[in-house]
């Protein structure tokens, strides 16, 4: 009983001085002028030069049993994460679902600011190297986009990174904090 | 004298190809990749020279086999037998991958009958024989044996329905099939009777050929290993064919054999 209560300051402090790095990114999802709009399915993930994938950050899909909008059927919405095509053979094909700290619902349109911190789920532990930070968004009768931003860990000094999604992501920002 | 008779006949077996492979025969399945935790599939399968429309023949799926992760499929549902095409509906339900196809086996003879006239006949191990008229001369039968099939994932890829069994020509992959990609690499092995078929002609020709003036085909050679390797030039469906004959035949009857290997393969955009 004695120990545990020691212990857990202990590893606090622990892990914050070894490092507290984060990222903090923020992923637009941009206003469609189309007849027919569903929230896209969105994966967030840092990716190895190899492409083998460091961590699975963010997959934003409908989760419950739905139903069908035409048919009517209901329908599991991992029924599509395959559309999140490279998302589905990095990593989501290995994974069983949904992912603890990972799954989320679709969101709507606009800015959606997500914190990412050393030694916590869903990041964890990023030995040093470069990496690749991907977002991968598919749209029900939409289109499909990947935005890359590559950066090295641990980040010496506080960086700012960005790009401009053209037809299912907005502007992506990637704020690196040693 | 004899001999050199003989030779022409083997000659004029050659060249008259098998009229069954005459045409291009595909199985093309609903989907190839699902991530979904059970899923039904539907394929359609065709005979024809186009690729993959419906304008010939249907494939017959009468012996439509299904291997999963854990052995045979029995859900196989609707199947149908149209002018154009077959189709048949799969239901998956564990994870990994399947193997989807139908294998035929037949013998076909060649014979100079009691006229002189040169003539064929196909049929089975059992009535072979009543086939060839009585008192044909320079019988020769080949065993024909032909794989047509694809491959189908759901959830987590696996290696399981790719286990060789040393019979016949087998595609054994080392890229998974359903793993493919626009731009990148695939490596793919065929063994001929358990052992690699090395130089073995191998051809892939890109799906939608009503909408280009150029068949597109690439022509591959195995290696030593069996093995070949295709960089897919852009997404969609690709055809892919190898023929070869040799080998032992497993019908004592049989002096020859031909055995080819045909599937359809999904490549997405990266």
């Amino acid at each position: 009983m004695r120990v545990r209560f020691l212990a857990a300051p202990l590893i606090a402090v622990a892990a914050a001085s070894a490092s507290a790095a984060s990222i903090d990114l923020t992923v637009g999802i941009p206003q469609l002028d189309v007849s027919e709009y569903h929230r896209p399915y969105v994966a967030i993930w840092i990716e190895r030069p190899d492409r083998s994938v460091a961590a699975d950050l963010a997959v934003w899909y409908q989760q419950k049993e739905g139903k069908d909008a035409k048919s009517g059927k209901q329908e599991s919405g991992s029924k599509w994460l395959a559309d999140l095509r490279q998302w589905w053979r990095r990593s989501g094909r290995d994974k069983s679902l949904p992912i603890d700290g990972v799954s989320g619902a679709t969101r709507p349109v606009g800015e959606h600011r997500l914190r990412f911190e050393t030694g916590k789920a869903p990041l964890g532990e990023l030995a040093p190297g470069h990496y690749t930070l991907v977002v991968e968004a598919a749209r029900e009768v939409g289109g499909r986009e990947v935005l890359s931003v590559p950066f090295d860990w641990p980040p010496a000094s506080p960086q700012h990174l960005q790009a401009q999604g053209k037809s299912e992501l907005g502007a992506l920002r990637v704020d690196l904090d040693p | 004298m004899k001999n050199t008779f003989k030779w022409a006949a083997l000659a004029l077996a050659a060249t008259i190809s098998l009229p069954a492979l005459a045409h291009k025969a595909f199985i093309v399945p609903s989907s190839t990749v699902l991530s979904d935790e059970e899923a039904w599939i539907t394929l359609d399968a065709a005979a024809g020279n186009d690729l993959f429309y419906f304008n010939h023949r249907p494939l017959n799926l009468e012996h439509l086999a299904v291997r999963g992760p854990e052995g045979y499929v029995q859900e196989i549902d609707n199947r149908a037998e149209g002018k154009l095409r077959a189709s048949a509906d799969v239901h998956l339900t564990k994870p990994g991958t399947y193997r989807i196809g139908t294998s035929m086996e037949g013998l076909f003879a060649f014979f100079v009958d009691a006229e002189g006239k040169r003539g064929r006949a196909r049929g089975t191990p059992e009535n072979i024989d009543k086939q060839i008229p009585a008192g044909a001369k320079d019988v020769r039968i080949t065993q024909t044996q032909s794989i047509v099939e694809t491959y189908v994932t759901l959830g987590k890829p696996d290696a399981s329905v790719f286990a060789p069994t040393g019979k016949g020509l087998e595609f054994v992959p080392v890229t998974h099939p359903n793993d493919l990609f626009a731009g990148e690499p695939a490596k793919f092995r065929f063994l001929l009777d358990g052992k690699p078929a090395k130089d073995l002609e191998v051809t892939v020709i890109p799906g939608a050929t009503r909408y280009r003036n150029a068949q597109d085909e690439i022509k591959l050679k195995t290696d030593a290993a069996g093995e070949f390797s295709v960089t897919w030039p852009a997404a969609g469906m690709y055809w892919m064919n190898a023929s070869v004959e040799g080998g032992k035949p497993s019908v004592a009857k049989a002096q020859a054999r031909r055995a080819s290997y045909t599937a359809t393969f999904e490549v997405l955009p990266q």
